[in-house]
């Protein structure tokens, strides 16, 4: 195991234990695999599965919110706008 | 900061332009946030472990990233008001407005990731392949200390081979997996697998404190739709984010 690791990073420079590091980090930051690390094995595709319709959500997510509050930023006033941005840089 | 921005900022909110108001709320968010963020961003470069999750949840990076996100909503409003006509279709400024919040994520980024400068290069149609030069000296970096840690413990050898399985049947699966993922986050088309992975964690990170921040200000907007604006202080704080 440690040959072919050793072999592997000489030739290309990544590692399959490089690659699965990352897919483990991957995995933690996702909402629904973070719960079952311990118990089950998850394969990798299944992270990246999860991980490319979680990004597609999140885009979904931010075209929705960003077209909200569009619409509500254009019938507020500039009084209002004030308003905002003192709470939010308390 | 929060005393010097309400005071000065109100009067001259429609005469100065979107730019000078930018620079200063940058400088100073930046000069506040600048030092503790850096020193997360680097800890997180060096650590590589769960600290990389921290810089994108702290205060401070919410706040520069909630500051940069309500000025560059000011200048797509402005924009609007002056090129089209007042009322562009809904998805038009949707659209808009999603991309002064991507630009806005991606300054917050301050340049240390790919997809924030793909995504800041875009807008001027620029190509910097220098730019990304740089960076690959940079990734191999992370990746020989990840690796040097995980050679030198066995014990997180184990823990790793049960959670996730790798094995050689499955890596073509796992790379055009990949290459899919490279799709979806900007900038990432052409780079490789390490690369890939590691833009997908930040970016992940950085799309969940944008929907965060985007929800919490619909919320605001939409409760005091009704209210009239009297000032700062109105007795409602916003919601912990």
């Amino acid at each position: 195991m440690s040959g072919r690791r050793s072999r592997s990073r000489q030739s290309s420079g990544i590692s399959e234990d490089q690659i699965n590091d990352l897919i483990i980090k991957l995995q933690q930051l996702l909402p629904e695999l973070r719960n079952s690390r311990r118990s089950d094995k998850v394969s990798a595709s299944r992270v990246l599965q999860e991980t490319c319709s979680y990004i597609r959500n999140l885009h979904r997510e931010v075209d929705d919110l960003s077209e909200r509050l569009s619409e509500l930023l254009a019938n507020t006033d500039t009084a209002q706008a004030a308003l905002i941005r003192s709470l939010l840089t308390q | 900061m929060a005393s010097l921005v309400s005071d000065t900022e109100p009067p001259t909110y429609l005469n100065s332009t979107p730019t000078d108001l930018v620079r200063r709320k940058k400088r100073q968010s930046a000069s506040s946030a600048a030092a503790s963020s850096r020193r997360n961003n680097a800890a997180s470069a060096t650590a590589g472990d769960g600290d990389s999750h921290a810089p994108w949840r702290s205060e401070k990076q919410q706040r520069s990233y909630s500051a940069n996100l309500i000025q560059a909503l000011q200048q797509v409003r402005l924009s609007s008001y002056a090129a089209e006509t007042p009322y562009p279709t809904a998805q038009k400024r949707g659209k808009a407005f999603r991309e002064a919040a991507d630009r806005a994520l991606a300054v917050s980024a301050r340049g240390r990731t790919l997809w924030s400068r793909a995504i800041l290069f875009n807008r001027f149609k620029l190509k910097f392949r220098k730019q990304k030069r740089p960076r690959p000296a940079a990734i191999p970096a992370v990746i020989t200390r990840g690796s040097s840690s995980s050679s030198s413990g066995r014990g997180t050898k184990k823990r790793r081979v049960t959670v996730v399985k790798l094995n050689k049947k499955s890596i073509p699966t796992v790379n055009r997996k990949v290459r899919v993922l490279g799709r979806l986050v900007p900038g990432c088309k052409k780079e490789s697998v390490p690369v890939i992975l590691e833009e997908a964690t930040d970016y992940i990170q950085a799309l969940e404190m944008q929907v965060r921040a985007m929800k919490s200000l619909a919320e605001l907007l939409s409760g005091s739709g009704s209210g009239s604006g009297s000032g700062s202080g109105s007795g409602s704080a916003p919601p912990p984010i």
